[in-house]
């Protein structure tokens, strides 16, 4: 049986703005096991990044943005109330049981340090070793990331490095205190194809041997493919779909997800490109209005007045263990599309 | 010797056309700024595009892809070979001499939020091209001309007034298309059109090029690292690696069957939405050499799995490869390359 390790239950944050108090998160609940990997899909706006920075606390303070909810770490059978938790302890769960990783490493790394000294600080913050040790263990990282030379490597700044030696390096911080859950948002997005799937790679074998959970916030469902275990789908701030990645992928079920799917295009169709993507029409609604009902009913293709904008779906068992937020996907499964 | 074996037709046919093109930057090392390196971003590249044609241009970056499509804008200024447009070598003529060719030839930016003005409308924006290229106009007739460019890319003419921060991402990237088409150019050069854009609102944007580049027969070149995106706009692509082009075919045949180790590389890492697919990938290691110093031989050598002694020795040039326009510069001919397979895609329509 599996350990369960995060459980975040009915978590909402509202932003205040010019325009007031703009809801970006409704009261999304999801549960993080050890070894496993959520990925958290959506186009920008959807809420995704929000998400995970409220779990990590590092949105700003009431009354810029108000969180409310439930974020509990379970921890050696203990659970922790992460929203409830003082600041200090908080800071101690922060990059040591809880890590991140971001899109874009140059603007996380401190371009006037050595790497080497950053993975040592972050070591030495959370844990009293000495200098020398925390040196070996940074050397050790980095090798373990896959960089060579790591030893040479501990003496460069950050614009030395490649964007894959960044990420690499951003990885090695992360993980140098073995964390239980990895938060990696957009990891691989400036990434090459080759080097994404290095990273990637690199992610899977680390999980593989610690057991880590990953909670993969992506854009990309190709991603979601290569790394995911379940994934969640957001729109406008809502889970609008969950479940088995597989099952998400090859039989989505919301509407949204399908038109999503459809407006990839597909490298098996390379070179016939006489049929246009399935696209779907209009843009992601503002925050500030959104529409009555389901949010997505305005560029729904399935709309039916009367019943989608009146009010907002539940997210309700399809099969159990794939959830969707549809008023009409009973009717729709079959003639999908 | 050139890198390209062109066929007769293609030559006299090509809108486009580059050969044996190098830009090397220097780099700056000196106390007295000497320049001590370069950068081989583009080194020896012949291609040529017919009128008409999706040419996609891969590479990651580092590839020189973007400074190739720069160099056929003559934004960049050779240091070897030559562009052609229409026939002219463009290499050679002065800014004034150039001014004919600007209008007939456009470009579409990655982030077009940075390539308008903010500070003006979408109507301002759009009118500047014209005052050069068709002076004659006058105010309503230019207003006209605008008009008729957004409802092109799917715009009404509701938003003549507006500033570009009123718009979304999508909503950008059409005006920035409707920008290029004001002009009414013969070729388009688009670099990562859509890479800054969300899935939904890509597919409208590729969707729009397909549809312009069919009415107004234009000559595209899309340059892009996705390889999912230049599979469905492109009819021809060539693959780039550290300034040079090593493989290139019709999409169909390059996806299907590769004959290039880096290819085939490119094909099996990119993510694709199917599960399972993950599994029997060919993994690169490391990254792309530096363009300050690239390998002897063929630059690939250092990442292939195929590699042999020889290939350090001589830098292989594009030679035909099975079908009559697939090229490849790769000595080994004797490998079985694996690209997309095409039964998955009869599983899942």
């Amino acid at each position: 049986m599996t350990a369960r390790r995060l459980t975040v239950t009915d978590l909402s944050v509202t932003f205040r703005t010019p325009d007031g108090q703009v809801p970006v998160v409704h009261g999304a609940s999801f549960a993080l096991d050890a070894g496993e990997t959520l990925a958290v899909v959506g186009e920008s706006g959807s809420g995704k990044s929000v998400t995970s920075l409220a779990v990590m606390r590092l949105l700003p303070a009431p009354p810029r943005a108000q969180i409310s909810g439930k974020v509990t770490f379970h921890r050696q059978g203990r659970d922790l109330d992460l929203l409830e938790l003082p600041e200090r302890q908080m800071r101690r769960v922060r990059g040591d049981r809880i890590a991140m990783i971001f899109q874009e490493p140059l603007t996380s790394l401190n371009p006037v340090h050595r790497v080497g000294q950053q993975i040592m600080e972050s070591i030495r913050c959370h844990r009293s070793v000495s200098s020398e040790d925390a040196r070996r263990q940074a050397i050790e990282m980095l090798d373990r990331v896959g960089i060579t030379e790591p030893e040479a490597r501990l003496m460069a700044y950050p614009h030395e490095l490649s964007g894959g030696m960044r990420q690499r390096v951003m990885i090695a911080i992360a993980l140098a205190l073995e964390p239980d859950i990895l938060i990696a948002d957009e990891p691989t997005t400036a990434l090459d194809v080759t080097v994404q799937a290095q990273i990637l790679d690199l992610l899977r074998d680390i999980q593989n041997e610690n057991g880590m959970a990953i909670l993969f916030i992506t854009h990309n469902f190709g991603v979601v493919a290569e790394i995911a275990d379940r994934a969640m789908v957001m729109y406008s701030g809502r889970v609008v779909e969950a479940g088995r990645a597989e099952e998400i992928l090859t039989r989505p079920l919301m509407p949204y997800t399908a038109g999503l799917m459809r407006s990839v295009p597909r490298i098996e169709d390379a070179g016939r490109s006489e049929q246009d993507l399935g696209t779907i029409e209009g843009f992601v609604p503002d925050p500030a209005r959104m529409p009555s009902g389901c949010a997505f009913h305005p560029r729904c293709r399935h709309f039916e007045g009367g019943l989608c904008d009146v009010e907002v779906p539940p997210l309700e068992d399809a099969v159990p263990g794939h959830s969707l937020r549809c008023l009409r996907w009973r009717s729709l499964e079959g003639a999908r599309g | 010797m050139s890198q390209a074996l062109m066929s007769r037709a293609e030559m006299s046919q090509a809108l486009v056309e580059t050969r044996d093109l190098e830009v090397h930057f220097p780099v700056r090392r000196s106390l007295f700024g000497r320049p001590q390196a370069f950068v081989r971003a583009v080194d020896g590249v012949s291609i040529a595009i017919p009128a008409g044609e999706v040419l996609g241009l891969v590479g990651e970056s580092g590839s020189g892809k973007s400074t190739l499509g720069r160099a056929v804008m003559a934004l960049e200024q050779p240091t070897g070979g030559q562009v052609l447009f229409d026939g002219v070598d463009l290499s050679g003529l002065d800014q004034a001499a150039l001014r004919p060719y600007r209008s007939r030839m456009q470009m579409v930016f990655q982030d077009p939020f940075s390539s308008l003005n903010p500070r003006m409308t979408v109507e301002e924006s759009l009118a500047v091209p014209l005052r050069f290229t068709a002076p004659e106009l006058d105010r309503p007739a230019r207003r006209e001309r605008v008009k008729a460019a957004l409802e092109r890319v799917g715009l009404s003419a509701a938003y003549l007034y507006r500033y570009p921060h009123e718009f979304s991402g999508g909503q950008r990237q059409r005006i920035g298309i409707a920008r290029a088409l004001i002009v009414e150019p013969e070729f388009i050069m688009a670099d990562e059109p859509v890479s800054a854009l969300d899935v939904s609102v890509q597919a409208q944007v590729l969707n729009l090029f397909a549809r312009i580049q069919r009415e107004m027969s234009l000559t595209l070149m899309f340059v892009t690292h996705d390889l999912a995106v230049v599979g469905h706009v492109a009819h021809r692509v060539a693959v780039m690696y550290l300034g040079r082009v090593v493989e290139v075919a019709p999409t169909r045949t390059l996806f299907l069957q590769p004959r290039h180790p880096y290819t085939e590389a490119l094909l099996s890492a990119a993510p694709d939405p199917v599960p399972g697919r993950g599994t029997a990938r060919i993994r690169l290691e490391g990254e792309m050499p530096s363009p300050l110093n690239p390998p002897s031989g063929c630059p690939f050598r250092t990442r292939c799995r195929y590699a042999l002694p020889t290939c350090a020795e001589d830098r292989p040039e594009l030679r035909p490869a099975g079908e009559k326009a697939h090229r490849v510069a790769c000595i080994r001919d004797d490998l079985e390359l694996v690209g997309t397979s095409p039964e998955e895609q009869e599983e899942t329509s």
